[in-house]
């Protein structure tokens, strides 16, 4: 069965599938559930295939390549290469999507009658289809071109509230940064183009060796500011916070689980796949980014108040845990480490997934509560448990997937990347050594950080009582969203369990790549389904750890209700608040919570703290009304990196408008000088 | 920091010991708490210790019971922060109007089986105070109270004898109140 | 024998800390020139906890009716999972992220519940352990790496398997190591410097302002835990930095020397606990971040001494 769903022609299927979608969305785009029923229909049914499509590619482990040779010219070609990477990406694509579609069919509901929904239809299934294909293209030119189709489709969805005005603010600065991104990239390819001369990617492999090294490292520079921008890594994660929040909940679900893992998989492409051989640096560089990006992105996550700008923070956190297991791949491979570098690599990919897994599900989950609240920010929320129990649940097992609980499949991910850091400490010398400790050290603060942030973000959104009088009126989520969610927090169980079998699929995709043909496995199935590293240094196994606290947990709750005392009385009472009435301003608000840890890192995050008191009395100003205390963060990316950016910029331009004088003799001049240079150059 | 542990062990023990047959002038009001509820604070008992509007009096007494002299924990008995930790509510104070409340808040936020003490003259019926505009009287017209240990202010002593008897079961006078 | 040694490491830790607790005390209160609480008050005090009913506030969700009985399982669950006596197990949940990051739950879940009740004590006490948590896992994770790298394996029974006159060349390393691991046992365990396990003004409190809300059997479970997580890390501190003594094979000689061996090494830590808490005073707040990040530099520092 596997021969009739792997050729070349059940991908084209696929592909057509959300362009059938699309178009069919915009014809009927008078009737708005008929055109979310189209949209929907047909991206399920597509990510349905394509979810089948991507695990029989990988099951079957065969690579699909194949060319159009329309039009006929010699640098554009309709090119693709699917190997189990890309099948992986496909996978994870297909995953998503499929259930961000079953969650947008009742989301979209509350967009009716107001926006077009044939319009979000279409740029929707084009997103999904865009995303497919800029993970299997194989040339350069078709793969911009499928890089610019994404990019904008992406950013229609980002605007679609455009009755908001900070919604087009924020699609515009993503615009922006999207095409600096692009900018680089291009010539990063024209790079490339100028010494082999095609933009095939498999021709640049096989004539690698005709780049001369600093134009390698040229190219690598400009990759890491393309492709660094799209994932969101820091100094370029700029649009991240502001775009996230402006789409709507499912399309940021998809954006920040799907479409920044087009960066990585890129990085992954070039870095390990087509540029290799790599000096070392490079691996060197991408780790310290790494480390960078995911502690910094934590620390802003901390003081954040609107519930998207909290999740769009992890998402670059999390991009920074990717590319710590990336960077330490590329290291190990540089020094002759090969089964290092597969395990690196192996952590790294294993955490794109479950990051696309958990961020969505956490995206989610947000959407519900914001689509019943009408805002964002989570001062105003407060004991939704009891309104929402179901998405609660939810919210509550994304939050310990993304703490890396046991035995939720955060965990595992983050076990393999600390154990291709300690391999790094345990086996490398002096000078790497350090940098693997710092590697190590940021992913280690990078976890309690990120506990202490969803600590926060739980409890303050739906424990205790409410803190605005909007939250009495909400209801829990309809059916699909629910659904959606659901089946969400299911697959973060199920990779957590079955992680040991998940790894092993990850090396057979792993070792599909040229440069890994030859390794041998450093891990390996343990006895109890679980990961064990060679020469014993560590092993892990989650069904073991799931039973044996499922069992305790069972036995405590038996042995201290049923057995001791079962004649107890409970008595449901008001909060002791000292003999005083708690009203809402009793509880602990965000900013309360996050200030401790806050001013722990004020040497980075340089906070300011602003008061402002409303008294009941203005000339005597003795008995406050009201008073409001804001943190505010400096940015420090903002104050050291694009200050500095645009005042250069500024001067510069200040300088060179002196050329346009508005004299005429001036200009005539120009022409007279340029003409004389000309001439001297041709002779 | 060496001297100070010199200090230390070089100090003479000055615990005030008990005898069996001390007096006490505790007594019983309201309903007499069972046999079972005793026996379950005989080997440890949580106090909570309510300031209902006193003249600090009963609590200095109160505080001297944790020092090395009367040593309270001897006996299993500790002072806790939270109503919901405890299983005695020692009141102190007549009960002033704007800590009726609070007080009876703090009665329903106690966990049962509980034991309402009243110490100190001031809690048993208003004492210096009785008939003031400002206070209820006496912890009982707000609380059902359970025993009385009366003094202005009882000394250490006579409280602690008064706690154990409270929990042991002793021939204890009832009151005619 | 062998499931015999496993019951017996999976009742162990619960059965003992109640009594550390109470020795604990006394010796404190000996500190003081009082007499102090006989040594098995704690057991007592759970006891009577036992059959006391509940108050629960009206406010709380499932998440504060169920947090006791996690966080007390997390704690059986880890204490079966490390070296108490015996160093020739081989467990599979006893690698050392895994018994890092299931604490961690605990800690999660204690958070949430001290912030259920909306009260503004176990907000500010949520808030407080988080940012302390946050601050030693660094710490935790590196310290046990150090040995984990001198005995090259994370699994904590391997570990303690060592005999650490054959490394005698790592010496400085594993001590350095120890005093970072010493410092986050306090910080982790609520002890002197970082917070006052036995206070009333709940502005000083970390642990205890998350259990106010607490009463009945819950509050017994989560004061038993406490207690539990005390006897784990002293026992990884003691079994994984100076496994002198614990009990390699399987014979029964060997067996009772190590138990005899793990409890004189927990009353030696408990009465340096105790000595600590007598002579020192509780620091103030902010003042405790710089601590933790000393003890994760220590143990960077040991790490690079290691080669």
């Amino acid at each position: 069965m596997l021969e009739i769903i792997t050729p070349s022609v059940s991908f084209f299927v696929l592909l057509s599938i959300f362009f059938i979608g699309a178009i069919s969305s915009l014809i009927y785009q008078k009737n708005d559930s008929i055109a979310n029923f189209l949209s929907s229909f047909f991206s399920i049914i597509g990510s349905l295939c394509g979810l089948f499509f991507s695990v029989s590619m990988i099951i079957y482990g065969k690579n699909l390549s194949f060319i159009i040779n329309y039009p006929y010219s010699s640098f554009f070609k309709i090119s693709f290469h699917i190997d189990l990477l890309s099948a992986f990406f496909i996978f994870i694509i297909s995953l998503i999507s499929l259930f961000c579609s079953i969650y947008g069919v009742g989301y979209l509901k509350h967009f009716y009658k107001k926006y077009s929904i044939g319009v979000f239809g279409f740029f929707y299934n084009l997103l999904i289809g865009s995303l497919l294909l800029v993970v299997t293209a194989s040339n350069g030119i078709f793969f911009l071109i499928a890089w610019e189709i994404m990019s904008i489709s992406s950013y229609f969805l980002v605007v679609y509230d455009r009755y908001d005005t900070d919604n087009i603010k924020a699609g515009f600065l993503y615009l922006i940064m999207t095409y600096v991104g692009t900018v680089f990239i291009i010539l990063s390819f024209l790079f490339i183009y100028k010494y082999i001369g095609s933009f095939e990617f498999i021709d640049i492999k096989s004539g690698i060796s005709l780049i001369p090294l600093s134009i390698k490292n040229n190219i690598f520079i400009f990759t890491i500011i393309g492709f660094g921008t799209k994932a969101g890594i820091i100094p370029f994660h700029i649009w991240l916070p502001a775009a996230h929040p402006a789409a709507p909940s499912h399309v940021s679900a998809l954006m920040s689980g799907v479409m920044i893992k087009t960066g990585v998989y890129m990085m992954i492409r070039l870095f390990v796949d087509i540029l290799q051989p790599i000096p070392v640096w490079w691996g060197i560089l991408i780790l310290i980014i790494g480390s960078i990006s995911s502690l910094l992105g934590v620390l802003y996550a901390l003081t954040e108040h609107d519930i998207k700008r909290l999740l769009a923070f992890h998402s670059i956190e999390n991009i920074g845990i990717i590319l710590l297991g990336l960077g330490s791949a590329l290291i190990f491979y540089s020094l002759n480490m090969p089964e290092l570098a597969l395990l690196g690599l192996m952590a790294s990919l294993f955490h794109t997934l479950n990051h696309a897994i958990f961020k969505s599900l956490l995206f989610l989950s947000a959407g519900s509560v914001i689509n019943e609240m009408h805002t964002r920010n989570i001062e105003e929320y407060g004991g939704i448990i009891k309104y929402m129990p179901q998405t609660a649940m939810f919210f509550l097992i994304g939050s310990m997937a993304i703490s890396a609980l046991p035995p939720f499949n955060g965990f595992f991910s983050e076990w393999l990347t600390y154990q291709a850091l300690f391999q790094g400490v345990a086996q490398l010398n002096l000078s790497f050594q350090g940098i693997f400790i710092i590697a190590a050290s940021s992913l280690a603060f990078t976890g309690g950080l990120a506990l202490t942030c969803f600590v926060k973000a739980f409890g303050i959104i739906f424990l205790a009582r409410p803190r605005s009088t909007k939250v009495s009126s909400i209801k829990e989520s309809p059916l699909s969203m629910r659904i959606g969610m659901g089946f969400l927090a299911l697959m973060s169980i199920l990779f957590g369990l079955f992680s040991g079998y998940t790894s092993r699929l990850l090396e057979k995709i792993g070792k599909d790549l040229s440069i890994f043909k030859d390794t041998n496995y450093f891990t390996s199935a343990s006895f109890y389904q679980g990961i064990d590293i060679k020469n014993s240094f560590a092993s892990v196994s989650a069904p073991i750890i799931f039973v044996v606290l499922i069992i305790i947990i069972f036995a405590v709750i038996f042995i201290f209700t049923f057995v001791i005392n079962k004649n107890q009385k409970i008595k449901i009472e008001n909060t002791w608040g000292c003999g005083l009435n708690l009203n809402k301003r009793a509880e602990i608000t965000a900013t309360g919570f996050a200030r401790s840890i806050i001013l722990v890192f004020k040497g980075i995050l340089k906070p300011s703290i602003q008061n402002e008191v409303e008294y009941h009395d203005a000339d005597s100003r003795y008995l406050p009304k009201s008073r409001v205390i804001t943190i505010h963060v400096k940015n420090i990316y903002n104050y050291y990196f694009y200050q500095p950016l645009r005042n250069i910029i500024n001067i510069i331009s200040l300088k060179t408008k002196n050329i346009q004088s508005g004299n005429i003799n001036a200009y005539i001049s120009y022409i007279f000088i340029s003409l004389i240079i000309a001439l001297l150059s041709v002779l | 920091m060496f001297k100070l542990f010199f200090k230390i062990f070089k100090t003479k023990k000055n615990l005030v010991y008990l005898n069996n047959d001390e007096k006490s002038d505790i007594f019983l009001v309201g309903q007499e708490i069972k046999v079972k509820v005793k026996k379950l604070f005989k080997g440890s008992l949580a106090i909570r210790q309510i300031d209902a509007g006193s003249d600090n009096a009963c609590e200095q007494e109160l505080m001297a019971l944790s020092n090395s002299f009367y040593d309270i924990e001897r006996f299993g008995i500790h002072f806790v922060a939270s109503p919901r930790h405890a299983d005695m509510l020692l009141i102190t104070g007549p009960v002033t109007r704007n800590m009726a409340k609070a007080v009876k808040d703090a009665y329903d936020a106690t966990p049962n089986p509980k034991i309402v003490v009243a110490v100190g003259d001031d809690a048993i019926s208003g004492g210096l105070f009785a008939g003031s505009y400002a206070v209820s009287g006496g912890v009982d017209s707000v609380l059902p109270v359970n025993y009385c240990i009366p003094g202005d202010p009882p000394t250490p002593k006579e409280i602690i004898i008064g706690l154990l008897k409270i929990i042991n079961e002793v021939d204890i006078k009832k009151s005619e109140l | 024998m062998t499931i015999l040694i496993w019951i017996i490491q999976l009742f162990f830790v619960p059965v003992i800390s109640p009594l550390i607790i109470g020795v604990i005390k006394k010796i404190k209160a000996k500190f003081q020139n009082r007499q102090g609480s006989s040594i098995f008050q704690f057991y007592k005090d759970l006891w009577k906890l036992m059959y006391k009913d509940e108050v629960v506030s009206k406010d709380a969700s499932w998440i504060f009716l169920y947090a006791p009985f996690i966080i007390f399982t997390v704690t059986i669950a880890v204490g079966a999972s490390i070296p108490l006596f015996a160093s020739f197990l081989n467990g599979p949940t006893s690698d050392l992220l895994v018994i890092v990051y299931i604490m961690a739950i605990s800690t999660f879940f204690l958070s949430l519940a001290g912030m259920d009740t909306g009260s503004a004590f176990g907000g500010f006490g949520s808030s407080r352990e988080m940012t302390i948590s946050a601050l030693a896992e660094g710490g935790l994770i590196f310290s046990l790496l150090t040995v984990a790298l001198v005995s090259s394996s994370t699994n904590v029974f391997i570990i303690s398997g060592i005999n650490i006159l054959n490394h005698s060349q790592h010496l400085l390393s594993i001590m350095l190591a120890f005093i970072g691991f010493f410092i986050i046992l306090l910080a982790e365990t609520t002890r002197f410097p970082f917070d006052n396990p036995s206070t009333h003004l709940e502005l000083t409190m970390i642990h205890e302002a998350m259990i106010l809300e607490y009463s009945g059997k819950r509050l017994a479970l989560m004061e038993w835990a406490s207690a539990n997580k005390l006897i784990i890390f002293i026992a990884l501190g003691s079994n994984l930095f100076f496994p002198l003594g614990i009990a390699q094979n399987i014979s029964w000689l060997a067996l009772v020397i190590g138990i005899i061996v793990f409890l004189l090494k927990i009353l030696f830590f408990s009465t340096i606990i105790a000595i600590l808490e007598s002579s020192v005073a509780k620091f103030r707040f902010f003042r405790l971040p710089d601590l933790l990040i000393t003890s994760f530099i220590l143990n960077v520092i040991a790490i690079v001494l290691i080669n």
